[in-house]
C-alpha cells in the first residue's frame, strides 16, 4: 500500500515537472469570444491527475491536452454544455467541479436553502412572541437599563 | 436555537441533533479511511467506460516499428492496452510482469505511449525490453482523454468484441494481474 | 540543547497533562478545593515542559542537527535562518508541537490570569484543556514524533518544500493554531459550564475576551493563506475553495456566529443552549481542520504527506472530543435556564438572524467540502465540487446577511424602531446609490459589470452604516472638537472594535467583487525589447538573466510597466529552481498603487530562444482584501483591548457609571 502510494506520488510528480503553466499562447484561440467560451468552460472541469484545481489553473499536461481538446470541441460548433458533456462521457462526473442537479447531488444543491428554511422556521418561533410576556420578564436590572437607555438613546446600545 | 423550547419534543430533538450528525459524520470518516487502507487511492476514479465500445483512435506508430494502434486492433479477441511513457517511473515497476506476459505470448498486448517523445519511447524500450504487439503514439493525450485516463501506468482489458471490460490503475503487481486480469481474459475467450 | 531533553520534556508533559485533566475534575465533583488547586500549577507546568521541548526542537532546525529526523528531512544547511525556523513548524510533527505549545499557553494565561473565576469554572476548564492536551500529546509522542534520531548522521539534510520557503507561509500556521487552538477556550469553558449545569451573563464574559481573540488570529491567519495563495502560486487568484482552506473557513464562520451569540447571552441571558453549541462546534470543526488535512481523506494542493494510521488517530481523537462534548450537551442542554423571548425588531433578533446565516454558510461549505465523501459512502457516485458550486451557493447566503449587518448595531435591544433606523440611514442610502452609479459609468453596463458594481454598492452599504452608527454614536456632528475627543475615548473599545471590523468587511467586499469582475489579463511569448499591454498598461520586457539566491538559482526577467504618461515601474518576476529537494516555484512580480495590482510573471519559453511565456495581469481591488482583512484583524483586537474584556479584571461598575453620564 505504501509503496503503491509513494509511486503514485512519483507519477504525478513526474506528470507535473514536465512543466508548462497554465493557458499557454499558442494554446490560445484567435476568436477572443470563443478563447472566453473556453476559459469559462474550462474553470467547470477539473484537471483529473491533480488535486481540486481547474483544468483552467493547472500546469499538468494532461490539463492543457483537455484545454486543448476544449478549444477543438468548441470549433468543431460544440455548445459549452455539449464540451462539458463530452468530458463526461469520459471522465464522469468526477470531471465536474459543479455538480449537475440529479438525484444524487439534491443534497448538496438544495440542502442548505432547506436549513435555512428550518432555521428560520425556529427563529421565527424563537421571535415571534406576544410582546406581554417580554414586559414580564423584566428584571430591576433590565428596568433600570430601559431607564438608562430612555434618558440618553445614544448611550448604553453596547455592542 | 434551542433554548426557546426546552420542555417540548423538539427541544429535545435539537438538544440531540448535533451528537446524531457528528456520529453520522464521524461514521464516513471512518469508512473512508477503511477504504484507504484497504488500498483505495482517493484520487481514484472509476472508469464510466466500463462495458462501452473502445473509443475512436488511430494512432502513429513509433518510427520504425511496424504499424500504429487504431481502433480496429482492438477488436475479433481479447485484448490488453497499457498506457504508458518514458517518464513515467511507475511503469518500471510493472514492466517485468509485462515482459513476462509478453514472454508467454498468450494475448495480445498493446501500448499507448502518452505524451512521450518517440525517441525516449524507443530509448526507454531498448533499455528495458519491449512487451509490446502494437504501439500507438499519442503526444497530445487524444487517447488517453478518450479512454478517460487519469494517470500512467493504466491498464484496459477488451473484450473481442470491442467493450471495455476491465480498467486497472496503477502498476499491475503479480497478484492483480493472477487473480484479475489473466482469469477474466480467460472467462472473456469462452 | 540536546533534542533527548526536549524528547524528555515531551514526554513528561503527557503525565502532568493527565493529572491536569483528572485531578481538578474529580476536586471540582467533590468540591475539593485543595484537589481543584492542582489545575492551575498543572498548566503552567505543562507549558514549561512543552516549551521546552519546542525550544530543543527550534534549536536542533537552527543548528542543522540532521541526527534527528525530522530536522534531516525538513531542514538544509544553505536554508536562510528564518526558513530553518520555520521549518520546524514546516512538517506535520513539528506543526502539531506547535499546536500543544500554544494550547499550553492558552491553558498557562487562563491558570495565571484567571484570579476573578469561580473555582470551579476555572478547575473544570482546566481540566478538559488537559484532556486536549492529553489527546494531542499521545498522538505526538505515538504516532509523529520530531525527536527521533537516526544513525548515521546524514551530511545534509533533504531541505524545505520551496513553497513554504515565504515569509508569509512562515507566519500563517502559528495564526491559524492561534486561532484554532484559542477556540480550544472556547470548547473549555462551554464543557464546564454544561458539567456545572449553569450559563450566565459573567459566563459569556469569560468566554468573549478568548473567542475575540482566536478570531482575530484566525482572520488575519487566514488572510495570510490567502496572501500567500495570490502573490505565490502565479495566476493572481487568491481562494480556490480547496478543502485545507474550507477546513480554516468553516470554524471562521461559526466561529464568527459565536462572536456574537455570546453578546446576547451577555446583555440578554438568551440564547445560552445555542451558544454553547456554537463553542462546542466550532473548536470540533478546527479539529475537523486538523483531521482532513492530516488523514490523506480528501485530496488537497495544501495537504500534509499523510499516513492512514495517523488518520486513525486523529479521527479517534476527534470523536471522542466532539462524541463526548455533544452527548454532554444532549444530556444537559434542555436542561438549561431558557432565556428572554426576542421581538422581531431588535438587537437581538438581528443577532439571531445573523447566527442563522453564518450558521447555514458554515454547513454549506462544510456539506460542499465533504460532498464526495458523503456521496461516495452513500454510494451515490464520485463527485467533485469545486469553487463553481461553492459561489453559487455561498454568495445569496452573505447577500442577506451584509444587508442586515448595515442595520443590526442601529437596533435598540428589547424593542428597536426600524422605520427610525431607516430614517438614520437616509445618508447611507444616498451614498449607496452614488457609489453604485459610479462604478456603473466607470465600468460599463455588461452583467459582469452590474455584477461587480452591485458588489461594490452592497460594500458601501456597509461601510456607511458602520460609519453613520459608529458618528451617531460619538455624536460626530453635534459636539465640540474638544467634547468629540472625550465621547471618543469614552466610548467602550468594543465598539470602535465593532466598527473597525465591520467597515473591513466593507473594505473585504470591495476586494472580493472589484477582482472577481474586472481582472484583466493577458499572455504572450515575449522576447527582449517587445511589448504586452493589459488594461492600458504597456509592459516591455528587458531580457531575462540567471542569478543566484542563498538556495537556489533564478531566472530573473525585468520588466517596465508604463500607464499613459504615468512613471514607469521596474517589475522583477522570477522562476526558482532549489538545490533541494530541486523544486520550481514561481515568484510573481507585483506592482500595487492603492486600489490594483499589476502582477507579472515570467514562465518558460521555447528552449534556447531567449523567448518566455509572460503572463501580465490586472488584479483591480486585490489589495483591498489585505487592507480589509487586516482592518478585520485590528477590530478584533481594538475590542479585545475593552477594559470589559480585559482577562482577570471585574467588571468595573465605575466605568459604567462613568460612561451612562457621557
Amino acid at each position: 500500500m505504501k509503496i503503491y502510494a509513494a509511486l503514485s506520488a512519483v507519477t504525478l510528480t513526474a506528470l507535473v515537472a514536465t512543466t508548462s503553466f497554465a493557458v499557454e499562447p499558442d494554446e490560445m484561440l484567435a476568436n477572443p469570444v470563443l478563447e472566453e467560451r473556453a476559459r469559462i468552460i474550462s474553470q467547470d472541469l477539473k484537471c483529473v491527475v491533480c488535486q481540486n484545481e481547474t483544468i483552467d489553473e493547472s500546469s499538468a499536461p494532461l490539463a492543457q491536452d483537455m484545454r486543448r481538446l476544449v478549444r477543438q470541441r468548441i470549433l468543431a460548433g460544440d455548445s459549452n454544455q455539449a464540451v462539458l458533456d463530452y468530458m463526461v462521457d469520459r471522465y464522469g462526473d468526477f470531471v465536474l467541479l459543479r455538480p449537475r442537479v440529479t438525484g444524487q447531488t439534491l443534497l448538496l444543491w438544495f440542502g442548505p436553502f432547506v436549513l435555512l428554511l428550518l432555521g428560520g422556521l425556529i427563529v421565527a418561533r424563537y421571535i415571534r412572541r406576544p410582546s406581554i410576556t417580554t414586559v414580564q420578564a423584566l428584571t430591576p436590572e433590565e428596568l433600570a437599563e430601559v431607564e438608562a437607555l430612555t434618558r440618553d438613546p445614544n448611550t448604553g446600545n453596547e455592542p | 436555537m434551542s433554548d426557546g423550547t426546552p420542555k417540548t419534543n423538539s427541544g429535545r430533538l435539537t438538544a440531540i441533533a448535533p451528537i446524531l450528525i457528528a456520529l453520522l459524520l464521524v461514521a464516513v470518516f471512518a469508512k473512508r479511511l477503511i477504504d484507504i487502507q484497504g488500498g483505495l487511492d482517493p484520487n481514484q476514479v472509476k472508469s464510466v467506460l466500463l462495458d462501452t465500445p473502445v473509443p475512436e483512435i488511430d494512432l502513429l506508430p513509433l518510427p520504425g516499428r511496424g504499424p500504429g494502434l487504431t481502433t480496429k486492433n482492438l477488436k475479433g479477441e481479447v485484448t490488453v492496452v497499457n498506457i504508458w511513457g518514458s517518464w513515467c517511473v511507475a511503469c518500471l515497476s510493472e514492466h517485468p510482469l509485462l515482459m513476462k506476459v509478453a514472454a508467454e505470448n498468450t494475448i495480445p498486448l498493446h501500448g499507448i505511449a502518452w505524451r512521450d517523445e518517440p525517441e525516449a519511447s524507443l530509448r526507454w524500450l531498448a533499455r528495458n525490453g519491449d512487451p509490446y504487439n502494437l504501439i500507438g503514439q499519442d503526444p497530445i493525450s487524444e487517447a488517453a482523454i478518450a479512454f478517460g485516463v487519469t494517470g500512467a501506468p493504466e491498464t484496459f482489458v477488451v473484450d473481442p468484441e470491442g467493450v471495455i471490460r476491465y480498467k486497472h490503475v496503477g502498476p499491475i503487481t503479480i497478484t492483480d494481474w493472477a487473480e484479475t486480469i489473466a482469469p477474466l481474459v480467460e472467462q472473456l475467450r469462452q | 540543547m540536546n533534542p533527548e531533553i526536549g524528547h524528555y520534556a515531551l514526554a513528561l508533559a503527557l503525565p502532568v497533562a493527565l493529572v491536569q485533566a483528572f485531578v481538578p475534575l474529580f476536586g471540582a465533583a467533590r468540591r475539593d478545593a485543595a484537589l481543584m488547586a492542582v489545575a492551575g500549577p498543572a498548566a503552567l507546568l505543562q507549558m514549561l515542559l512543552i516549551g521546552t521541548a519546542f525550544a530543543a526542537l527550534t534549536q536542533a532546525f537552527i543548528a542543522s542537527d540532521f541526527s534527528v529526523i525530522n530536522v534531516y528531512q525538513n531542514s538544509h544547511t544553505a536554508k536562510p535562518l528564518l526558513y530553518k525556523i520555520s521549518g520546524v513548524w514546516g512538517n506535520h510533527e513539528g506543526s502539531l508541537l506547535l499546536w500543544v505549545l500554544i494550547l499550553a499557553v492558552f491553558g498557562a494565561a487562563v491558570a495565571a490570569f484567571g484570579g476573578a473565576l469561580p473555582d470551579r469554572l476555572k478547575a473544570r476548564a482546566l481540566a478538559v484543556q488537559g484532556m486536549i492536551g492529553t489527546g494531542f500529546l499521545a498522538f505526538i509522542l505515538f504516532t509523529s514524533n520530531p525527536f527521533l534520531r537516526v544513525n548515521p548522521t546524514p551530511a545534509q539534510g533533504l531541505g524545505l518544500n520551496p513553497l513554504l520557503q515565504d515569509p508569509g507561509l512562515a507566519i500563517h500556521p502559528p495564526m491559524l493554531y492561534l486561532g484554532y487552538v484559542g477556540f480550544s477556550m472556547a470548547f473549555s469553558f462551554a464543557v464546564a459550564a454544561l458539567l456545572e449545569g449553569r450559563v450566565d451573563a459573567a459566563w459569556a464574559r469569560w468566554v468573549r475576551p478568548w473567542t475575540l481573540a482566536a478570531w482575530s488570529f484566525l482572520t488575519v491567519g487566514i488572510g495570510l493563506g490567502s496572501w500567500w495563495a495570490y502573490y505565490e502560486l502565479g495566476w493572481g487568484g487568491w481562494w480556490f475553495w480547496d478543502p485545507v482552506e474550507n477546513a480554516s473557513f468553516i470554524p471562521w464562520l461559526t466561529g464568527t456566529a459565536l462572536l456574537h451569540s455570546l453578546i446576547v447571552v451577555e446583555k440578554r441571558e438568551a440564547l445560552k443552549s445555542w451558544t454553547i453549541l456554537l463553542a462546542i462546534v466550532t473548536f470540533s470543526l478546527s479539529l475537523l481542520g486538523t483531521f482532513l488535512v492530516r488523514s490523506g481523506i480528501l485530496t488537497s494542493v495544501h495537504a500534509f504527506a499523510s499516513d492512514p494510521t495517523r488518520g486513525v488517530f486523529v479521527l479517534a481523537l476527534l470523536a471522542i472530543a466532539v462524541g463526548g462534548s455533544l452527548t454532554l450537551y444532549a444530556i444537559r442542554a434542555p436542561k438549561l435556564e431558557p432565556g428572554g423571548l426576542f421581538s422581531p425588531i431588535s438587537r437581538e433578533s438581528g443577532l439571531l438572524i445573523n447566527n442563522l446565516f453564518l450558521a447555514t454558510a458554515a454547513a454549506t461549505v462544510l456539506l460542499g467540502t465533504l460532498y464526495p465523501l458523503i456521496a461516495d459512502a452513500l454510494e451515490l457516485g464520485n463527485l467533485s465540487v469545486g469553487a463553481p458550486y461553492f459561489n453559487t451557493v455561498f454568495i445569496p447566503l452573505m447577500v442577506p446577511l451584509v444587508l442586515l449587518m448595515g442595520i443590526g448595531p442601529m437596533m435598540a435591544w428589547k424593542r428597536s424602531d426600524l422605520a427610525g433606523v431607516l430614517a438614520r440611514l437616509k445618508g447611507a442610502l444616498f451614498g449607496v446609490g452614488l457609489v453604485f452609479a459610479l462604478a456603473l459609468s466607470l465600468s460599463g453596463i455588461d452583467a459582469i459589470d452590474i455584477a461587480g458594481s452591485a458588489g461594490i454598492a452592497l460594500a458601501a452599504w456597509l461601510f456607511f452604516a458602520s460609519f453613520t452608527e459608529w458618528a451617531g454614536r460619538v455624536r460626530l456632528f453635534k459636539l465640540s472638537p474638544a467634547n468629540l475627543w472625550k465621547r471618543v475615548r469614552a466610548l467602550p473599545r468594543a465598539s470602535h472594535g465593532m466598527t473597525i471590523a465591520h467597515m473591513g468587511m466593507a473594505v473585504l467586499i470591495v476586494g472580493v467583487s472589484g477582482s472577481s469582475a474586472w481582472k484583466q489579463e493577458n499572455i504572450l511569448t515575449m522576447g527582449a525589447g517587445e511589448t504586452i499591454t493589459v488594461a492600458g498598461f504597456d509592459v516591455t520586457f528587458h531580457g531575462a538573466e540567471t542569478i543566484r539566491g542563498p538556495n537556489y538559482e533564478s531566472v530573473q526577467g525585468t520588466f517596465s510597466a508604463t500607464r499613459g504618461d504615468g512613471k514607469a515601474v521596474t517589475l522583477k518576476p522570477e522562476r526558482r529552481i532549489y538545490d533541494q529537494p530541486a523544486q520550481q516555484t514561481t515568484e510573481a512580480a507585483i506592482h500595487t498603487a492603492f486600489w490594483a495590482d499589476l502582477y507579472v510573471v515570467l514562465g518558460e519559453g521555447p528552449a534556447d530562444t531567449g523567448r518566455y511565456v509572460v503572463r501580465a495581469y490586472f488584479e483591480p481591488f486585490v489589495p483591498f482584501l489585505w487592507y480589509g482583512i487586516l482592518m478585520m484583524g485590528l477590530g478584533g483586537l481594538v475590542s479585545l483591548s475593552d477594559r470589559r474584556h480585559r482577562i482577570g479584571a471585574p467588571l468595573r461598575a465605575a466605568s459604567i457609571v462613568e460612561l451612562a453620564k457621557g
